[in-house]
């Protein structure tokens, strides 16, 4: 087995108060350097308050977030870090390629960076259309290119592969797993568990608190389970699925 | 690195928000077309030239600073509700370049609306005025700027479209209707009178009401122009400080 990788992402007993309640509570985890990993859980467990911690844009009540050895939100990790929004965050006005070429020159990049990701996430023949004509995945996939314009050290992907047909998610997944090849650290949330499957590594998080930290057949092996959609269900409410309030 | 201001970034934040604004036609259209359209009706119903001259050239400087507000506002707060200014704070983006970017956008736009309604006031309206015309588009440009800078502060306190264009009856209404468009500023109450110090618009109005009088710059244009700059500048400050990158934990 290899040495292992260095730490890009790590959180120490990290709380945040939202709303007079802790989102997050003494979240304690590692994201390894140049490795895909997964952040996942039902809904509102907090998996977009630990990215957006991540990126600098949470203020913290507790504990500490360091990325790349500096503090989440430092201003020289604006160049480092990039971050896709669950909801593609890009201008419906404006065309695919006024939005990549926008902001590739918030990093003082020109017009063949912004070229290159639009060509990266498979939009050329889209480029000049405006992104409010587009379908959703097409728009997230916008979105992930305004984000890998400035080939970030870490990208933090909230749901990036929602709506997106099965053949698509396949191409974005095997980009994800080049670019962690090219060193490259991801951060990916999904409440997909085929996704899951995909992963170097997984996160999972439930009401704020960390419930796993593993590899994926480390995962399947520690809750009995075969599959990773059972072996989720186990983890999350090990009562069984009965035991959640919403019928699934 | 992490200056106060990037200009290239604040040029293409500019650039953007033009081409937004280019994208949508009928705004484009209605920002260039519907003060002077207003301004001719004002002219027909007044009937009267002298009236014109006055009323006619205060409305020239208050048409920039009601459409820009509102257009600034609005803009703004698109970017705050559609995620995107989250994700531009996570860039090496600073405050200030969005800001002024968005300033500079609106200056452009301003400039475009201000020379039609000018041309059309003295070319066809017959606007007259014995100071000259470009102090008229100076203080124009001026009250524009500061509506652009009054917008984007107002959009901080504004989660809605709805909220934010209801600004326009609670900010900018006032101001118009103590400015000394319609009673003159001497004539008021003292209190109102006092409250109307406290309005920039007021002083747009004074500066092209004393260019309507005298065709000299008197020392209550300058002051006047000063002062149109410095709230503008005290009211882009208090935009960028009420923009937070972190939302607080509480």
């Amino acid at each position: 087995m290899a040495a292992p990788p260095a730490v890009a992402i790590r959180a120490t007993r990290l709380g945040v108060v939202l709303g007079g309640r802790w989102v997050l509570q003494d979240l304690g985890f590692t994201v390894p350097a140049g490795r895909v990993t997964g952040l996942l859980g039902p809904s509102d467990g907090g998996k977009t308050t630990v990215m957006r911690c991540i990126v600098g844009v949470q203020e913290l009540a507790a504990g500490d977030v360091e990325v790349l050895g500096a503090p989440a939100g430092t201003p020289r990790l604006r160049r480092q870090v990039g971050y896709t929004t669950q909801s593609a965050a890009v201008y419906g006005d404006l065309t695919v390629r006024a939005n990549a070429r926008y902001f590739a020159a918030l990093y003082g990049l020109g017009a063949p960076a912004a070229d290159r990701a639009v060509g990266e996430v498979g939009l050329t023949a889209f480029r000049d259309r405006r992104v409010d004509t587009l379908s959703g995945g097409q728009r997230a996939r916008a979105s992930l290119a305004c984000a890998l314009v400035a080939r970030p050290r870490v990208l933090v992907l909230d749901e990036p592969t929602v709506g997106l047909d099965p053949l698509l998610r396949h191409e974005l997944w095997a980009h994800f797993h080049a670019l962690a090849a090219a060193g490259t650290t991801l951060l990916v949330s999904s409440h997909v568990m085929d996704e899951a499957a995909r992963c170097d590594r997984l996160l999972v998080l439930r009401d704020g608190r960390l419930l796993l930290d593993d590899t994926p057949s480390g995962f399947r092996i520690r809750t009995g389970a075969d599959d990773l959609d059972e072996a989720f269900l186990r983890l999350v409410c090990p009562g069984g699925p009965r035991a959640t309030a919403d019928p699934a | 690195m992490t200056g106060l201001l990037d200009v290239p970034v604040t040029l293409a934040t500019a650039g953007r928000v033009l081409a937004q604004l280019r994208a949508d036609r009928r705004t484009v259209a209605m920002l260039l077309v519907v003060p002077s359209a207003l301004l001719a009706v004002t002219k027909q119903a007044l009937d009267s030239r002298t009236l014109f001259d006055q009323v006619g050239l205060s409305l020239v400087g208050i048409f920039p600073l009601t459409t820009m507000f509102l257009v600034t506002s609005v803009a703004m707060l698109r970017e705050r509700t559609s995620g995107t200014l989250e994700r531009l704070l996570t860039t090496p983006m600073t405050k200030l370049d969005l800001l002024l970017g968005y300033g500079l956008a609106f200056s452009v736009a301003a400039t475009a609306q201000t020379l039609v309604v000018v041309a059309i006031a003295y070319g066809l309206l017959g606007l007259q005025t014995p100071g000259s015309r470009a102090f008229v588009v100076a203080v124009a440009l001026l009250s524009a700027l500061l509506g652009t800078s009054l917008g984007l502060l107002a959009s901080a306190f504004a989660t809605s479209e709805f909220q934010a264009v209801q600004f326009l009856p609670a900010v900018i209404l006032p101001r118009t209707l103590l400015g000394g468009l319609f009673v003159s500023r001497e004539a008021l109450p003292d209190w109102l009178h006092a409250l109307s110090d406290l309005m920039p618009l007021s002083y747009a109005i004074e500066a092209l009401q004393e260019v309507g009088r005298r065709s000299i710059i008197t020392v209550t244009l300058l002051h006047d122009l000063a002062v149109l700059v410095g709230v503008t500048l005290v009211a882009l400050v208090a935009a960028a400080a009420s923009l937070r990158r972190r939302t607080p934990s509480a």
